[in-house]
């Protein structure tokens, strides 16, 4: 059945123009280089358990080094430019209305009021329900290239069975969504049900195809503060990418522990990995908890080290955030004007 | 040597005795010097023993060759191993009292009460470091609490192998009193007997070769310590050295020697060593090398 | 193609730092010039410029340091061990107080990054102080007997490529433990240990308890073979330690000697592979490879080889080389030109015996003394670059195929203080430490330090511990 339904939307599918690499539909299967390790529950699982280790302690150490590094002037200014244009601008509350998301994406289109030289967010990133609003907002205020990404399959704890997630999905998706955020089964995964997870990933993927356009981009969220290790990160990095993922992403922002540098960091090293294995590129998200511009600014210089120009995009690089663009935004007036800003002159949510 | 056959009186028939030939005792054989060369050896009042090895550089070197080839195994075994294998040592040393009372009166001028009661004292202090076995890395180890994520332990190790020049004066219980701190960590020696003393030294070499001490752990040269300690104190793969027996000059160009590999050098006391009183730790703590392991604390 | 994301400069201020014209030796409480009156001069090895003049001392000023020492000896070791550690304490807590300035300052006269002084040297060297003032009045129960006495004077060597650790891993004990000393930095970095007698001052530390004396080789020559020494600590070359130890034979003078090494970072198929990359730059790159613990020799499982070569290739090419002050520099200045001289001899050896050799592409400065960091593949045993210290940063790669195999060339050296297991398989871990002749293992990780952690050397790599219970030892009369 995925066989046919990959083959039939196949050649309605454009490549998209900003990445290169990607692949061009939702996988038949794993990449053909990795084809035997999705074979069967029992060799997936083989696969996962024999990726590398990560050493909990020597990772935090480098990611702490890399936070270390002293970003000034022209390269701050850079990064902070690169930063905003990178922001999945979010909301993700139960109070969520219309009033409240277009508010949000006329700022993702025009962060600071005083300055039209601030970058747009790459996206606006809402629930199911808000994404037509979010779409008319965006398009009517001149943010027809700022996404709406949403968030999807019984976000944030995925305690659903499939067929609820896909049709949560493709709701989002006949909504107009560019990008699904969806949340993988964290208890298949701990009980180490793989091919669950795994099979679920591409069951949402396929739910993101449309025939009218490019498929919604599919960003496959790990909750790392629930699988709790390095090494069940990594295992959850391959088992997505594997699955077909266009993006893996650290956290839902709902649970104690969300993006860290070091759990990002573990993502960076397996999309490296896993596109000098496949030739396939897949972009990161860590969300939840960057809330300063010098946060933000540790993880670019993390992806500048580890993984270098490719991944310095928006395409492959996004921050899930809301009250990291207003530091970003006043640590760019400070740039601009040598003096340091205040609440006061940036605009609230 | 010490046990002549005396006249039994009369015309009887006296019994001529059998007496021994003393070896050297190398990789737990007992071979004579390759030199060929024996010297011989009187007690105090200058009355002929027996004829003694006088070991050569060349005897030094199998020496070494021995001890490094013994390490692996001797330094692997297990504490407890080691401690039992001491252990049956003084067992077996008690089962040759008399003879080694014997040898020690003759070789230092003793009464037999005397010499009998420095006998027990060797014997004594074997057992003494048999219980050392596996207790000097609990008290010389340790964790350490390393300002970081970090399990951090340090563990002392043999040195290697140690050359061991005993001391002159006291022939038994002073040469187990710098043997035995050398071995019980794990380390393989290589001694050089008292010059003037050395049969109760050669002797006990047959002791350690019926206690499960396996060979090569200990060897014992006799002859001149100047000539054998030279060669040893030079040699590259001896990592250590014990210069109790040597004279503040030989000391002095033995250690210089040392030097050219680095090894470890304990120097001769100042003093005459009282050999009776409590040894301490810290010939032991000489002839080991700590390590510290680091390993990261994460999950 | 210029990456998108260039790092601006970013330069740590020269401005915390006050350097005089020239300074004296520090002898018995005060500044004062060489008895012959010789000074030299010390450059930054980044730019060669030249920071300042400092005393040359010669015999006659040993002489003068050493009685000073002497003379403050018997005051301060009859001194409660409480109050020692008080002096202690307060040394401690003025290197945090200054420390932003203590790294600038090393940084200039080493050239080693600012990363490194700041976020390794200085903290360290403030802890270390503050664990040996602890010990000060608890040496009844460190295991030496119920009442350790001080040796007296302790004549303390040191090197160039930790001045300010080394001397804190020298002085802090031999003080805590009642010594004097008087100590001597190496010729190419004077200047920290000179604002450390101004530390000294500061804590109000009585005079003659520590001494500096700069100067060169025969200045340390003639202090450890001063008569009036009681204790010779040396941390530098093996060479200079073997003719340290010739000179104080005979003697009654203690000994411990911090030397060379070549150690073997293991990496098994099955280590944490990005970690065991951090691990083999750390442990080759950190202080520009002079560190005498370096993980000189990368062994390397045949069967990961070509994927462990590749993403340690790549992680280099974002090693930052250049100016050591500004913050993101990862790999400083070499220390002089006569250690350049050095480096590159053995490196261009490397080449002529056919190993095979990697460095990225990063652009050195013209001035000062710089050598790009460097692998070398294809190397056996036989290479001198697998034998000899190289003392920079020039990893030598050899492979193995079993455990056993990776202990004989580990433990094939002269050497044996460090070395470096990478496994995630625990009981693997634990019979490779064992088995493994070097005073510290570390497994999965590298270059790792803390004054409560003792270290030291097997073989030729010299004789002691320093730091922990352990290092206390070597300035008592025990």
């Amino acid at each position: 059945m995925t066989v046919c339904y990959a083959r039939r939307y196949a050649p309605l599918v454009t490549m998209p123009a900003s990445s290169p690499t990607a692949p061009a539909a939702p996988p038949p299967a794993a990449p053909p280089a990795l084809a035997d390790a999705t074979a069967s529950d029992a060799a997936l699982r083989r696969f996962l358990h024999g990726l590398p280790g990560v050493d909990a302690v020597g990772l935090e150490a480098r990611a702490a080094q890399l936070g270390t590094r002293s970003i000034k002037t022209t390269a701050k200014a850079y990064a902070i430019d690169l930063a905003i244009s990178m922001i999945d601008l979010t909301t993700l509350e139960g109070a969520d209305t219309p009033g409240k998301v277009r508010a949000l994406c006329a700022k993702g289109v025009n962060p600071d009021p005083t300055d039209r030289t601030v970058p747009k967010v790459a996206a606006i990133c809402v629930y199911p329900d808000m994404v037509a609003t979010a779409r008319q907002a965006l398009d009517a205020g001149g943010g027809q290239d700022v996404k709406v990404a949403s968030v999807a399959t019984a976000f944030p704890s995925g305690r659903a069975e499939l067929g609820v997630k896909l049709a949560d999905t493709r709701d989002a998706v006949a909504a107009g969504a560019d990008e699904i955020d969806m949340v993988i089964d964290r208890g298949a995964f701990l009980s180490g049900r793989y091919m669950k997870v795994f099979e679920e990933i591409r069951a949402v993927k396929q739910a993101c195809a449309r025939a009218d356009r490019e498929d919604a981009h599919l960003k496959v969220i790990f909750e790392n503060g629930e699988l709790s290790t390095y090494d069940n990160i990594r295992r959850a990095s391959w088992l997505a990418m594997l699955a077909g993922a266009d993006v893996i992403k650290t956290s839902t922002g709902k649970v104690a522990v969300n993006a860290t540098p070091a759990n990002t960091l573990v993502m960076l090293e397996a999309v490296r990995d896993f596109r000098a294995a496949t030739g396939t590129q897949v972009g990161v998200k860590p969300a939840g908890g960057i809330r300063t511009a010098k946060d933000s600014i540790r993880y670019l210089v993390m992806v500048n080290e580890v993984l270098g120009d490719d991944w310095l995009h928006p395409d492959w690089f996004r921050f899930g955030a809301s009250s990291l663009l207003n530091d970003l935004l006043m640590q760019r007036q400070k740039l601009t004007t040598g003096r340091y800003s205040g609440p006061d002159y940036v605009t609230v949510d | 040597m010490s046990e002549q056959s005396g006249n039994t009186g009369g015309a009887a028939r006296t019994r001529l005795g059998v007496a021994k030939t003393y070896k050297l005792f190398v990789g737990g054989k007992f071979p004579r010097s390759e030199s060929g060369r024996v010297y011989e050896v009187t007690d105090t009042r200058g009355n002929r023993l027996a004829n003694a090895p006088l070991a050569s550089r060349k005897d030094a070197r199998d020496a070494v060759v021995a001890a490094r080839k013994a390490f692996g195994g001797w330094s692997g075994a297990t504490a407890y191993n080691r401690g039992q294998i001491l252990y049956r040592i003084a067992e077996m040393l008690e089962g040759r009292r008399e003879q080694f009372t014997a040898e020690v009166a003759a070789a230092e001028g003793l009464s037999k009460a005397k010499a009998a009661a420095r006998v027990d004292a060797a014997i004594d202090r074997w057992v003494w470091y048999a219980g050392w076995s596996d207790k000097i890395t609990q008290v010389a180890g340790g964790a350490n609490p390393v300002a970081g994520p970090y399990f951090n332990l340090s563990t002392p190790e043999p040195t290697g192998v140690v050359a061991v020049l005993a001391p002159q004066e006291s022939s038994l219980l002073g040469l187990v009193s710098v043997l035995a701190p050398v071995i019980v960590s794990g380390n393989t020696a290589v001694v050089v007997a008292s010059e003037r003393a050395p049969l109760p030294a050669l002797s006990l070499a047959e002791v350690l070769a019926t206690s499960d001490l396996p060979g090569g752990v200990v060897n014992v040269l006799s002859g001149r310590t100047a000539e054998i300690a030279t060669p040893l104190a030079a040699h590259a793969d001896v990592n250590a050295i014990d210069l109790t027996g040597a004279d503040a000059d030989l000391a002095r160009e033995l250690e210089t020697a040392a030097a050219d590999n680095l090894k470890r050098v304990l120097r001769p006391a100042d003093a005459t060593s009282d050999w009776s009183a409590d040894p301490g730790v810290k010939r032991m703590l000489s002839f080991v090398e700590t390590k510290t392991v680091w390993h990261p604390v994460g999950v | 193609m210029s990456p998108m994301f260039e790092y601006a400069p970013a330069p740590e201020s020269r401005a915390v730092v006050d350097i005089a014209p020239s300074y004296g030796l520090f002898v018995d409480g005060e500044f004062r010039e060489a008895a012959g009156g010789r000074t030299f001069k010390t450059v930054s090895p980044s730019t060669e410029e030249v920071l300042t003049e400092v005393a040359h001392a010669g015999a006659e000023d040993v002489d003068t340091a050493v009685a000073a020492a002497r003379r403050a000896f018997a005051s301060w070791s009859a001194l409660p061990g409480a109050e020692r550690a008080k002096y202690l304490f307060r040394i401690a807590r003025i290197i945090q107080e200054r420390s932003r300035e203590l790294a600038v300052l090393e940084t200039l006269d080493n050239g080693k990054p600012i990363r490194e002084t700041r976020d390794a040297d200085l903290p360290l060297v403030a802890a270390h102080f503050f664990y040996h003032a602890g010990w000060a009045d608890k040496l009844a129960h460190a295991g030496y007997g119920p009442d350790p006495r001080p040796l007296g004077v302790a004549a303390q060597v040191i090197p160039w490529n930790f001045p300010l650790l080394m001397l804190a891993w020298k002085v802090a004990p031999a003080l805590a433990c009642g010594n004097t000393v008087v100590l001597k930095p190496a010729e190419t970095t004077p200047l920290s240990a000179l604002f450390f007698a101004d530390v000294c001052r500061q804590a109000g530390l009585p005079k003659g308890v520590v001494n500096i004396l700069t100067g060169d080789g025969s200045t340390g020559a003639a202090l450890v073979a001063h008569e009036g020494v009681d204790k010779v600590a040396f941390t530098g070359s093996t060479a200079v330690g073997k003719q340290i130890a010739r000179t104080v034979a005979g003697s009654s003078k203690k000994l411990t000697l911090e030397l060379g090494g070549k150690g073997a970072n293991i990496v098994f198929d099955d280590a944490p592979i990005d970690q065991a990359v951090e691990g083999i730059v750390n442990g080759i790159y950190f202080n520009q490879g002079q560190v005498c613990c370096a993980g000189s020799r990368l062994l390397v499982q045949e069967s990961v080889q070509d994927e462990l070569l590749d993403a340690l290739r790549r992680r280099l090419s974002t090693l930052r080389v250049g100016d050591p002050l500004d913050k993101n520099t990862d790999v400083g200045a070499i220390n002089s030109a006569e250690q350049l001289a050095r480096i590159t001899e053995l490196a261009d050896s490397g080449e002529a015996e056919g190993a095979e050799r990697w460095s990225p592409a990063c652009e050195l400065p013209e001035r000062g003394f710089w050598f790009a960091p460097t692998v070398f593949t294809g190397v056996t045993q036989a290479h001198r670059i697998a034998r000899e210290e190289i003392f920079g940063p020039v990893l030598s790669v050899l492979s193995f195929r079993t455990p056993d195999e990776a202990v004989a060339k580990a433990n094939n050296s002269q050497y044996g203080l460090s070395a470096g297991v990478w496994t995630e398989k625990g009981s693997r871990i634990l019979a490779m430490a064992g088995r493994l002749r070097a005073g510290v293992v570390w497994a999965n990780t590298f270059n790792k330090f803390d004054p409560t952690s003792p270290f030291g050397g097997y073989k030729e790599s010299g004789f002691g511990r320093e730091g922990g219970r352990h290092g206390l030892e070597a300035y008592l009369d025990v």
